[in-house]
């Protein structure tokens, strides 16, 4: 049986634990013993107390680093690592593109590398993947921390004592952490609009009712990978006038622009940061890459010409508790895949994607980067659903009297049929034609058009006018009289009918 | 032999003059090709005219050129000056004339007719008979519905003591008369005796409709028209008339019951008369406080919104209020606000009424959408404008059973995220009944007149 071992973060501020009282229960119940370090969950409010009432052992800082395997949040020290027994694993985040060496480090101790930061992103994979839960941590936290430091509402009132507008806030990159942020700006009842590289997140964007910035400009942005990838010139020139002219407008803009193992694409100039109105705020969420802000320095505030400019890199580590609690499902969900026996062993069987790709190390062989992984769907273009319009109603008349009716329809024709003479029938059933017809098209038209429908049908009923025409060459001179009147009104009906509609119809009219 | 001929291509030529008027209908079930519906009517009724007053038994050419020279400088002049929101008045005139029309045809053909026995006479005479009374109720009909629009004749619905007994009274009194008719083989002063019943019918029926049900009234009118015309061709033994005529009958029935629906109520009940004549309505109901906004706030909602639906009735066509509407729309879309029109089945006086309101006031037909094509979209929406509708915004329809327009499908603007009514002031709406969408929180109340109210809003944004 092997031991996993809660270790406490080291990195100063690091408020994180990767495991929390509740996620015990599920490791346990896969067999595996825990031990915890003495205070690793202090900080995200989990004492030791509670994690010995879910069943783990509390042990000292070197007890707990001697465990077959570690779980951690950020990457380990030197000395960490000289903690660590030979064969052991360790999972937690890695960042293996900029931490080369540590893993060569990792391999000679031939310690078992699996990555948080390297789950693929597919379907499958999503409950595991640690990213997007930090990611939605550090969107949420993003705009609580801009509210903090603007001075103002977010959202927009008409009060007694005056109108208050709503703030403006723009986020650049909707990724999982850009697609929090709108979120909760929005739900705080900012305007709210969003700029991505890549054009299939627009739905996404406005489904969260923000406003989607489209650039006149066509090019490719999906990577295939589900991350954004290294834009042409041309179009980062207008992306960057675009940001400039929205600069002048917002009073707050997140950013979250990151290409994974490359430094931050540089998006809000000094200039830009210049035009905004004192009092704005901008929170850079790509500081740890260097920042989207040319102002942003790492993890410290700065303020430049009345402009706030926010370059924290521990926004997850801001709301422990929480990112605590969907790091530590991220993990336990990653570990139900590796130990499918629920034997308290593991199995890192490279034929499934995940595993392979999560895994840096094994044996003492560095194995990342792994084959690529092709998962993000390409923009699929909008199909135009036309919905049928249901105005085919008649089937809403009672079926089981439809047959009935039928029948006695066909009775009563028959009964005329025998008494009626044979020119009558002719017309008759003429007559009961045309009203089917009449039925079925009628119902076709469509309500806007119904105005016109009447004019028409005004018109043409002024057909009335061959029977008066019929009657006019009478030598009963009462009768011609007669038929010339209903020749002239039934005229009027016949060219005013007509005329009306064709005004009418010249007026509707699509988009110029 | 040249007779033959002759018969088989009239008979020829008003089968083809039917068809086109069915391709006119099939025309107008699109904007796209409505235009071509127009002139497919007009194909064929020229193709009509031009047989009829070939045939070789059609004399008087002269008399003939007179009236329908006459009738057409009329029917034009009407055409040419009718304001849009004049429409109902002008359908409802031009469905008299179809009336009369048929009154004159009736009696010509009674007053000559081929020498003619037995069953065929008597079928005849039925057709006489029924002709005349078809016309005559929607002449007399369509006379007051044109009233009642223009409002010379009181548009309350006229309540009569025994009114249903006087219908049904005199409903048998022409059926009697027409059993005597046809016994005696016709009697002049029996057919005019039921005229006069007739007449007198029509009238007291559509008096006794209420004017929130106009549109159900005016479409009822088109369909007796078309029956009108039916039986005349029944008359003169002409195909052409009716297949017209049932063309006309059935459309006017059809859009007469998607008005019914569309209120909730039974077309037999429209037509009784009387709108909410057995419901007590509590108006000492206290509904609450009802919020007043000027047109700059709202100027300001609009500019902050994204979307945008507005729902028109009769009070912006009573206002003229579809032109500045139109501005705002124009001036709301270029900033990117998405703006909609969402159109209540009987809004207006005639079904599609303000459909047409809008085009006049070139509002592109794309945005202006149906009841069921927008209801769910409402509360995805910032600001819905409700300018001079009422009882088709109005949520008791749907809370209140006892209300008396309970179950009618309505416009619900409530759920938007604020909600502008502009009102001339608190009176209730066509049907009595208050509106407690009203006093709503998210609503506010924009009084004074629609057009003055918008142009105020057009010029703030």
């Amino acid at each position: 049986m092997e031991q996993i071992g809660i270790v406490k973060e080291s990195i100063p501020g690091e408020k994180r634990v990767a495991a929390t009282p509740e996620s015990l229960s599920q490791l346990l119940k896969l067999n595996f013993s825990v031990v915890v370090e003495k205070d690793a969950g202090v900080e995200a409010s989990f004492s030791d107390s509670l994690y010995e009432e879910a069943g783990a052992k509390v042990v000292s800082c070197e007890a707990a680093w001697l465990s077959d395997i570690v779980f951690k949040v950020n990457p380990p020290s030197p000395s960490e690592i000289n903690k660590l027994k030979s064969g052991a694993t360790l999972i937690g985040f890695f960042w293996p593109a900029q931490n080369e060496e540590l893993m060569q480090e990792l391999a000679k101790k031939k310690i078992n590398v699996i990555a948080m930061d390297t789950v693929p992103r597919i379907s499958r994979a999503q409950s595991m993947d640690a990213l997007s839960s930090m990611a939605n941590i550090a969107g949420y936290r993003a705009i609580v921390e801009a509210s903090h430091r603007f001075g103002r509402f977010f959202t927009g009132q008409i009060t007694a004592a005056g109108k208050i507008p709503p703030a403006k806030v723009m986020i650049i990159g909707a990724g999982v952490a850009g697609l929090a942020a709108l979120g909760t700006a929005g739900s705080l009842g900012a305007i709210v609009r969003a700029f991505d590289t890549r054009p299939e997140v627009k739905e996404q964007i406005e489904s969260m009712g923000a406003e989607f910035l489209e650039l006149d400009f066509e090019e490719e942005a999906g990577s295939g990978d589900g991350y954004a990838k290294v834009m042409s010139k041309a179009f980062i020139a207008a992306e960057m006038a675009l940001f400039a002219e929205q600069a002048k407008d917002v009073d707050i803009i997140v950013t979250t622009a990151m290409i994974p193992g490359k430094p931050a694409p540089r998006l809000i100039t000094e200039k830009m940061v210049l035009s905004m109105k004192p009092g704005s705020v901008i929170v850079d969420l790509a500081a740890a890459g260097g920042g989207n802000c040319e102002l942003t320095q790492v993890d410290s505030l700065v303020k430049f010409a009345g402009v706030t400019i926010i370059g924290y890199s521990d926004m997850p580590s801001r709301l422990p508790t929480q990112a605590s609690q969907l790091y530590a499902n991220n993990i336990n969900n990653l570990m139900k895949l590796l130990c499918p026996e629920k034997d308290a062993r593991l199995l890192l069987n490279f034929d499934d994607e995940i595993i392979r790709n999560v895994t840096l190390v094994k044996q003492g062989t560095v194995t990342w980067p792994p084959p690529p992984v092709k998962v993000s769907a390409s923009p699929v273009l909008p199909v135009e659903q036309k919905v049928e319009k249901d105005t085919a109603k008649p089937e809403k008349s009672n079926t089981s009297l439809k047959p009935f009716i039928l029948l006695s329809g066909c009775l009563l024709f028959g009964w005329l049929s025998m008494i009626a003479p044979a020119e009558f029938m002719r017309h008759f059933s003429v007559f009961i034609l045309s009203c089917i017809i009449g039925y079925y098209v009628v119902w076709n038209v469509s309500h806007s058009l119904h105005t016109p429908l009447m004019s028409v049908t005004n018109a043409i009923s002024g057909i009335i006018v061959v029977g008066a025409l019929l009657q006019i060459s009478s030598p009963n001179y009462l009768v011609r009289w007669i038929s010339i009147f209903a020749v002239t009104i039934a005229f009027i009906n016949v060219t005013g009918g007509f005329l009306v509609t064709k005004r009418m119809l010249k007026m509707f009219r699509k988009e110029k | 032999m040249q007779n033959l001929v002759n018969t088989a291509v009239i008979d020829a030529a008003y089968f083809v003059a039917g068809i086109l008027f069915v391709f006119s209908l099939v025309g107008l079930s699109k904007q796209e090709s409505a235009e071509h519906g127009v002139w497919y009517g007009l194909i064929g009724m020229c193709i009509a005219l031009i047989t009829t007053i070939m045939l070789p038994s059609v004399t008087n050419i002269q008399a003939i050129i007179i009236a329908m020279v006459v009738g057409g400088v009329i029917g034009v002049r009407l055409a040419l000056k009718v304001e849009m929101t004049q429409m109902p008045e002008l359908v409802a005139m031009l469905h008299s004339f179809v009336g009369l029309a048929a009154v004159a045809v009736g009696y010509n053909s009674f007053l000559e007719h081929d020498d003619i026995t037995g069953v065929m006479l008597n079928i005849h005479l039925v057709e006489v008979f029924l002709g005349v009374f078809i016309g005559a109720v929607t002449f007399t009909g369509s006379v007051v519905a044109f009233g009642k629009l223009r409002g010379f004749i009181n548009s309350k619905s006229l309540m009569l003591p025994h009114r249903h007994k006087m219908n049904l009274v005199a409903g048998l009194f022409c059926f009697g008369l027409m059993i005597y008719f046809v016994n005696v083989e016709g009697n002049i002063a029996a057919l005019i005796v039921m005229t006069t019943v007739a007449l007198i019918f029509g009238w007291h029926l559509v008096a006794s409709i209420g004017g929130a049900d106009m549109p159900v009234v005016v479409s009822m009118l088109n369909s007796y028209s078309g029956w009108a015309a039916a039986a005349a061709g029944f008359l003169l033994g002409n195909d052409l008339l009716i297949i017209t005529g049932a063309l006309v009958g059935s459309s006017g029935a059809i859009l007469s019951y998607i008005m019914c629906r569309a209120m909730n109520r039974s077309f037999i009940s429209v037509i009784a008369g009387g709108f909410g004549t057995h419901v007590s309505i509590n108006s000492d109901q206290d509904y609450g406080e009802y919020v007043e906004t000027n047109a700059e706030e709202v100027a300001d909602m609009l500019r902050n919104a994204k979307s945008v639906i507005i729902t028109p009735g009769y009070g912006m066509a009573v206002a003229q209020a579809q032109y500045p509407v139109n501005e705002i729309t124009r001036k709301l879309r270029g900033m990117g606000i998405e703006v909609r029109f969402g159109i209540h089945p009987v809004a207006g006086r005639l079904p599609g009424h303000m459909n047409v309101l809008l085009a006049e006031a070139k509002v592109p037909y794309d945005i202006v959408l149906e009841m069921d094509e927008i209801n769910q979209d409402f509360s995805e929406t910032d600001v819905v404008l409700v300018i001079g509708a009422n009882d088709t915004v109005n949520p008791s329809a749907e809370d209140d059973p006892d209300s008396p327009i309970a179950g009618m499908p309505v416009l619900e603007v409530w759920n938007a995220r604020q909600v502008i009514a502009f009102k001339r002031s608190m009176n209730p709406g066509y049907a009595g009944v208050q509106n407690p969408l009203f006093f709503k929180e998210n609503t506010s109340m924009l009084f004074g007149d629609a057009k003055d109210s918008v142009e105020n809003i057009a010029k703030a944004i």
